[in-house]
């Protein structure tokens, strides 16, 4: 007969299934909030570097994710548009990903709709160009070679807000949010080292590993990495304001904080398991 | 029709299906796999031609101003090529096109590459140990230094990992394994993202279809 130990070793992979699904779905469904709270680190440091941008600056966004990193990369498109949108600050989206350009356009077409910015003014979606890091070297000569015409299909020589855009350079700051290649990387690689212009990146919580060594030479100036980083952007755009929009991250950090518990005690439990039996056939002494 | 609802509940029936693997395999989930692999190789099709080879090529050759632009038939050639690869006979011209992407790759990134990935992080690495940031700063700089010096050695095969060599390896190896173990953790983190994300879709839109409101 298996002993306590044993059973506790193999616990059956559905009842971990379970137990995993309901320490996300009670927090969620119960509205659970756990405070978030703001240590200094590349999340505040990208939130400081947008705070600083003076009123009118320019900002290129690259929406460089697909729908399958949706909850982690959301979150982050809308506090970082809420926050710029807010700062007066012009921006000029696109995407390196095919499926990025319609997910920033219902970001920026939401945010700028309740604040009343206006399209071609305070910001555009210039749409998705294949090329990845070739684009972006092109970009950095001539943007209006590369995208002559916005997402809908309108001449960007008509709009306002691409008077003063001629090139990579013209931009005050560069933001990345990436799931992968072409993305961050890219963007560090053919503008940031080539033209010195501040990058800033928002990324899934696999990659986010990888681009630290970026944060600690400068190349990067801020990073969000995953529900985590953008739970922290949320709360930082929210700070001093009255009504803040509702956002996804806040609430989502609630059910990752208990599902984490959830699965450290699973580590515990399988590693106690390990070690009681190791010990019983005389392995551990 | 309200077609915003047809959405969703195709969307959570779909997401239910594919969960349902965590059970066992079932037809629902065999279903919901094959139409997700089926519908992303169709979309990505009409996805290219629409938005990477019209606009980027056809529009090119063609321009709408009139008149034929004949420089434009050579990408469109290499182009042809690269579909050649189905026919067993003329597979190797496919490799013109394949060269042109790799040199046209490799030279563009390659000093790129090296600035970013490498001169970059040795000059982050080479610091003033005692520079500022109070302590903190400078116990984080000893553990970086000897971290890449400790990994480096791990990575150092022209000598056997005994004595002095083989302790520094072991530091360098007992750092990776906390690096890794630091990644591991941020995949997890993702992982249970995506499982929320999907969770806020039944939660908050599948079930208010149904009038649950939570």
């Amino acid at each position: 007969m298996a002993t306590f130990t044993e059973k506790l070793g193999n616990i059956d992979r559905r009842i971990i299934f379970t137990v995993i699904a309901l320490s996300v779905v009670i927090p969620l469904a119960m509205r659970f909030n756990l405070p978030i709270p703001i240590t200094p680190g590349p999340s505040t440091d990208m939130f400081d570097v947008v705070e600083a941008l003076p009123a009118g600056s320019m900002v290129l966004l690259s929406f460089d994710y697909d729908p399958s990193t949706m909850p982690e990369l959301q979150p982050m498109a809308f506090a970082l548009t809420q926050h710029l949108m807010r700062k007066d600050i012009k921006i000029v989206s696109m995407a390196l990903w095919p499926m990025g350009v319609s997910l920033g356009n219902e970001v920026l077409t939401s945010v700028s709709d309740s604040l009343g910015r206006e399209e071609y003014v305070d910001w555009v979606n210039l749409g998705y160009k294949t090329g990845g890091g070739v684009l972006i070297v092109r970009m950095g000569s001539n943007i209006k070679s590369v995208f002559p015409e916005d997402y809908d299909g309108n001449s960007v020589d008509d709009m306002p807000i691409m008077d003063h855009v001629n090139k990579l350079g013209d931009f005050d700051m560069i933001i990345s949010l990436s799931a992968g290649d072409p993305g961050v990387p890219a963007w560090i690689m053919m503008a940031g080292d080539r033209y010195d212009i501040p990058i800033g990146g928002g990324c899934t919580a696999v990659s986010a590993p990888q681009f630290y060594p970026y944060l600690g030479t400068g190349q990067l100036i801020g990073l969000l990495g995953g529900l985590k980083g953008a739970a922290d952007y949320e709360t930082l755009v929210r700070i001093g304001m009255e009504n803040p929009p509702p956002g996804t991250a806040i609430p989502g950090m609630a059910a990752q904080s208990v599902a984490h518990l959830v699965i450290m005690l699973f580590i515990i439990l399988g590693n106690i398991s390990y070690l009681a039996e190791k010990k019983k056939k005389g392995g551990v002494k | 029709m309200n077609w915003t609802i047809f959405g969703i509940w195709l969307g959570a029936l779909l997401s239910l299906s594919l969960y349902s693997f965590l059970y066992k395999d079932n037809p629902f989930y065999k279903f919901a796999e094959h139409l997700f692999v089926g519908m992303s190789a169709g979309y990505w099709v009409i996805y290219t031609i629409k938005n990477v080879l019209i606009p980027n090529w056809w529009e090119n050759l063609l321009p709408a101003e009139g008149g034929m632009q004949p420089i434009w038939l050579i990408p469109g050639i290499l182009g042809i090529f690269m579909v050649l690869r189905i026919v067993p006979k003329l597979a190797s011209l496919s490799r013109m096109s394949l060269s042109l992407i790799v040199g046209t790759g490799a030279g563009l990134t390659m000093t790129a590459m090296f600035q970013t990935n490498a001169l970059a992080q040795v000059n982050g690495t080479i610091v003033a140990l005692g520079q500022g940031g109070g302590w903190f700063n400078w116990v984080s700089n000893i553990i970086m230094v000897t971290g890449v010096v400790c990994g480096l050695v791990y990575f150092f095969f022209s000598k056997a990992h005994t004595g002095i060599v083989g302790r520094t390896a072991n530091v360098g190896i007992t750092i990776l394994m906390v690096a890794f173990g630091a990644s591991f953790g941020y995949t997890v983190m993702a992982r249970i993202s995506l499982l929320i994300g999907q969770t806020q879709f039944l939660l908050f839109e599948w079930l208010p279809t149904m009038g649950i409101h939570l």
